[in-house]
């Protein structure tokens, strides 16, 4: 399976991204050994240059691993006509043990990368390099996760056996299936529902908080991430079942389809770009208490939590528009 | 936002400037870029484009086909296994097929003979592909000889030519009547070369096929779904092979781009060094640099994709024809119906440009780092 | 804008064989809308003085302070920021970059400030007007004589409105009468309420009286300060 040349990108592309945060990581272990910031000597001027390399190294690296988490799924999508079983991405991802992990850690390397850019942008205004510590041990902390994504990946391409028999998700996502998916499929839409909802106005009426006060960053945070998790589900318990006009369909892929208009893109996007900027905002709010980041930290934070806000609106409109304009009832059924 | 986009217009507008002024430089990158882009792009659209029209092909075909085994090579099939099959559930059609193979040693070329029509078709008349009439020369109303099996020589007049849309299927194609297919390959009746068993429901193929195995044990039953598997994976592994051909092209490209990048004139130089004293910051030099990239990766991309376009689709894929010649003599003059889709797009790039960038990222980082006060020095 | 410095020193190739002490030690104070040069002989570290001045490189040790902002110690990126608000520059070799139009050249280091475009080019015309280059404005640099690219350069370094304008052995590509002439241009910026800070070993620039103190450097040390 390795010479199908979309997986070949794929795994170029990690292998690429491991190699540019091993060097960033090298840099940074330099520049944290010998980092003096009230030094004038030249080591210290070299040391400073490098923080541009390792800034822009990681930049792209990260746009990469964007990118690759997309081309994973898209490939994932286009190669179900290759396995028995197989009708969607579910399919493709269940031919083996690895690809769930390798989607997951894609996913995971996403939001720490997206973090550590904002991270990076703050501490780019700070005169002192305040953070400059923090950001760097992230990075070394960022660098097995990716090297880890990088071997799951190619593990899971190497296993690709096109004489097993997979299962899609009629069989992963249906509320009989054993496990976690099936678990999320049978979750009662009685009670998703609501939570989902409830859960929506929380963490909208927490960004607006933040980007008017200033502060609950953390709050905010963890309302963006528990948002995210349960919009996930409840993609797969009941907003798959209104796109799809189909009372036991669960499956959160399938609605990247041209046959449902890509409506899973827009409402993937929003919820991933949210959700990151919505982890970013937690992770810098509390910077504010050094001085040379108050004043960054209180541009930045408002801003931010602002895309946020817009981002998720978007998301829980076109999650309700398409529950909407649904021709499937479930009123009887459910309620 | 609106100073952001100001800013970054400015710096397109100096690198911008900056290509024109050094055209011998950029202009020497970008032909190496585009061709690059251009041969992987015809590799990515060419055997895209075939596995779609292979796809295409066998969508017409039927569910299953069902050959016989004999010591474990395929052998005529009695027309009286139709019988044996019975009902079955699920199968709407049955038929028994006649087609082959005909050497003609005069072109040395393979025929593919299919028969069409029924038992009143004209015996002496056939419709060939135009790969067979443009190396024989024929056209409508010629008469065309195949030697039989027993030696006579058969005079067939053609009636049609197939039409060219279909061409790359087509082109080694002769259709008969069954009645001269028989007595051309001496094939008795009451035998054919195989069965073809049609099923509407996509879910009870597997089924049939296995009754079918029960049924009729000295058969192999073959399924569409599989062929088209097979056919899938055959092409993205070819297409695979012929990238790992040209990774080695990309991986000059990749040092190319890097020496191009680290390689500055004095006279560039001396330009960063201004920018610098100035007061451009180390990081409006990298962005000057960056949207230097992008021009640069942009044209070669759109360039050497629309070449490639024109390339596979409207010129037959001429720069492959003496690869592909290798199949067979008569090669199809065929017009592919064109086909992008955003993976391909997605893989062209990581292969492309996602290798210019890395390439480019330390050779830019170490100009844009240069003294400021160098121009004092 | 009031600069001060204290105890600087600047040190290159530190640790190695070759190291070299440009600048070993000098406090000194500059008051704003005055006209100072400094002489001293090639090597003096005249020039690297200056450089650490106009926020061009940073010191080794010291302090140097812009009115009330301690600038010494910061990272490049902030240093650029003060040094794209704050300096003008006049190089020895004019600097301008062929190829480019007078306009153009004029604009350069603006173009990270991402003004609007309109208001960037009024005001560059508007300085070329005033040192009677409108209409030279969209010719290419290389068309120039010596004395027309020093005022274009005089022009770039002001685009910014600077407080300071650093000049760094501005007559040594220019002939006498074109010395003069620069020497009255330098006058009219001290009128304007511009603080100028030149380096010369040339007697035209250091005895002119627009010049309102002389700094004599040797070795990295301060020889004498008059005026």
């Amino acid at each position: 399976m390795l010479l199908n040349p979309a997986i070949m990108a794929l795994v170029m592309v990690s292998a690429v991204i491991c190699l540019m945060l091993l060097l960033a990581s090298w840099f940074a272990v330099r520049v944290l050994s010998h980092w003096d910031i009230n030094s004038g000597s030249e080591r210290q001027l070299r040391l400073e240059r490098r923080t541009y390399l390792i800034s822009t190294l990681l930049v792209w690296a990260f746009s990469f691993q964007l990118m690759s988490l997309l081309l994973f799924i898209y490939n994932a999508e286009s190669m179900s006509g290759q396995f028995v079983g197989a009708m969607c991405a579910t399919g493709v991802l269940n031919v083996n043990a690895w690809g769930w992990p390798t989607l997951f850690l894609k996913m995971g390397v996403f939001f720490t990368g997206a973090v550590w850019l904002v991270l990076n942008y703050l501490d780019n205004q700070g005169h002192d390099y305040p953070l400059i510590r923090y950001k760097y041990w992230l990075i070394l902390a960022i660098l097995p996760l990716v090297a880890a994504e990088l071997i799951l990946q190619l593990l899971y391409f190497t296993n690709m056996d096109p004489a097993v028999i997979t299962s899609c998700c009629g069989a992963l996502f249906s509320s009989q299936s054993e496990g976690v998916a099936g678990e999320i499929s049978g979750l009662p839409p009685a009670q998703m529902m609501p939570g989902f909802v409830l859960l929506g106005a929380a963490v909208i009426l927490s960004g607006v908080w933040v980007a008017k006060r200033r502060q609950g960053g953390w709050l905010f945070a963890l309302l963006g991430g528990a948002a995210f998790i349960v919009a996930l589900m409840s993609v797969v318990s009941f907003i798959s079942l209104y796109i799809y006009e189909h009372p036991h369909h669960h499956c959160p892929f399938c609605i990247l389809k041209s046959g449902h208009d890509y409506i899973g893109y827009l409402l993937y996007l929003p919820l991933f770009a949210a959700t990151a900027l919505a982890l970013s905002v937690g992770v810098i709010s509390p910077w504010r208490k050094i001085t040379s980041l108050t004043l960054a930290v209180d541009r930045i934070v408002p801003r931010l939590s602002w895309i946020a806000v817009v981002f998720f609106s978007l998301f829980y409109l076109v999650a309700a528009w398409s529950v909407w304009t649904s021709h499937l009832t479930m009123t009887g059924v459910w309620w | 936002m609106l100073l952001f986009l100001r800013k970054q217009k400015y710096l397109i507008d100096y690198t911008l400037s900056s290509l024109l002024r050094r055209k011998g430089k950029s202009l020497g990158l970008l032909a190496v870029y585009t061709t690059i882009v251009f041969m992987l792009a015809s590799v990515t659209l060419f055997t895209h484009a075939l596995r779609k029209e292979a796809g295409l092909m066998l969508q017409a075909s039927p569910e299953i086909i069902v050959q016989r085994m004999q010591a474990g090579r395929h052998a005529m099939i009695p027309a009286d296994y139709l019988q044996r099959i019975g009902r079955l559930r699920g199968v709407m059609q049955k038929a028994g097929r006649l087609w082959g193979y005909y050497y003609d040693p005069i072109v040395k070329a393979n025929y593919t003979i299919m028969t069409e029509g029924q038992s009143d078709t004209p015996l002496t008349e056939i419709v060939i592909g135009t790969g067979i009439a443009r190396v024989q020369g024929l056209d409508v109303g010629d008469y065309l000889t195949l030697r039989s099996q027993s030696g006579e020589a058969f005079s067939f007049q053609i009636s049609a030519l197939l039409e060219n849309d279909s061409e790359l299927v087509s082109a080694d194609l002769l259709l008969m009547s069954p009645k001269a297919f028989r007595r051309l390959f001496s094939i008795p009746e009451g035998f054919y070369t195989d069965l073809v068993l049609s099923v509407r429901n996509p879910r009870e193929v597997n089924k049939v096929a296995e009754k079918l195995s029960q049924l009729l044990p000295d058969t192999r039953p073959i399924l569409r779904d599989e062929v088209l598997r097979t056919y899938e994976s055959v092409f993205s592994w070819r297409q695979g092979i012929l990238f790992v051909l040209l990774l080695g092209s990309v991986l000059a490209f990749v040092i190319f781009a890097w020496d191009k990048a680290s390689g500055l004139s004095a006279e560039e130089r001396r330009e960063i060094g201004i920018l610098k004293a100035v007061g451009w910051e180390t990081a409006d030099v990298m962005r000057m640099k960056f949207w230097e990239g992008m021009v640069i990766s942009l044209t070669a991309f759109l360039i050497g994709y629309l070449a490639a376009y024109g390339h596979v689709f409207f010129a037959s894929a001429s720069l492959f024809e003496p690869v592909l010649k290798g199949w067979s003599v008569l090669y199809p003059q065929f017009r592919l119906t064109p086909y992008v889709d955003g993976l391909q797009l997605a893989t062209l790039f990581f292969f492309s440009v996602l290798p210019y960038i890395v390439a480019t990222i330390i050779p830019i980082w170490r100009t844009s780092i240069a003294d400021p006060d160098a121009v004092m020095r | 804008m009031l600069i001060q410095l204290k105890d600087i020193k600047k040190v290159y190739n530190q640790g190695k064989p070759n190291e070299f002490q440009a600048i070993r030690g000098v406090s000194m104070a500059f008051e704003p809308n005055r006209v100072s040069c400094i002489k001293g002989s090639s090597g003096s570290g005249k020039t690297t003085l200056l450089s650490m001045i106009g926020c061009l490189s940073r010191p080794t040790s010291g302090r140097i302070q812009l009115g009330e902002q301690v600038i010494s110690s910061l990272p490049e990126r902030f240093l650029t920021d003060v040094r794209r608000h704050t300096f003008g520059f006049i190089f020895q070799r004019f600097n301008l970059i062929p190829g480019l139009s007078v306009l153009e050249n004029v604009m350069l280091p603006a173009y990270p400030l991402g003004l609007p475009y309109k208001k960037l080019v009024d005001a560059a015309r508007r300085l070329l007007q005033q040192f009677n280059l409108a209409s030279k404005a969209d010719n290419p640099i290389e068309w120039l004589s010596g004395g027309e690219s020093q005022r274009v350069a005089i022009c770039r370094a002001l685009i910014n409105d600077p407080k300071i304008l650093i000049a760094d052995e501005p007559t040594a590509n220019l002939d006498s009468k074109l010395s003069n002439e620069f020497m009255q241009l330098i006058a009219e910026l001290r009128q304007s309420g511009r603080t100028v800070l030149l380096t010369s070993h040339d007697p035209e620039v250091f005895d002119s009286t627009v010049v309102d103190r002389v700094v004599e450097m040797r070795d990295g040390v301060v020889l004498a300060d008059v005026g």
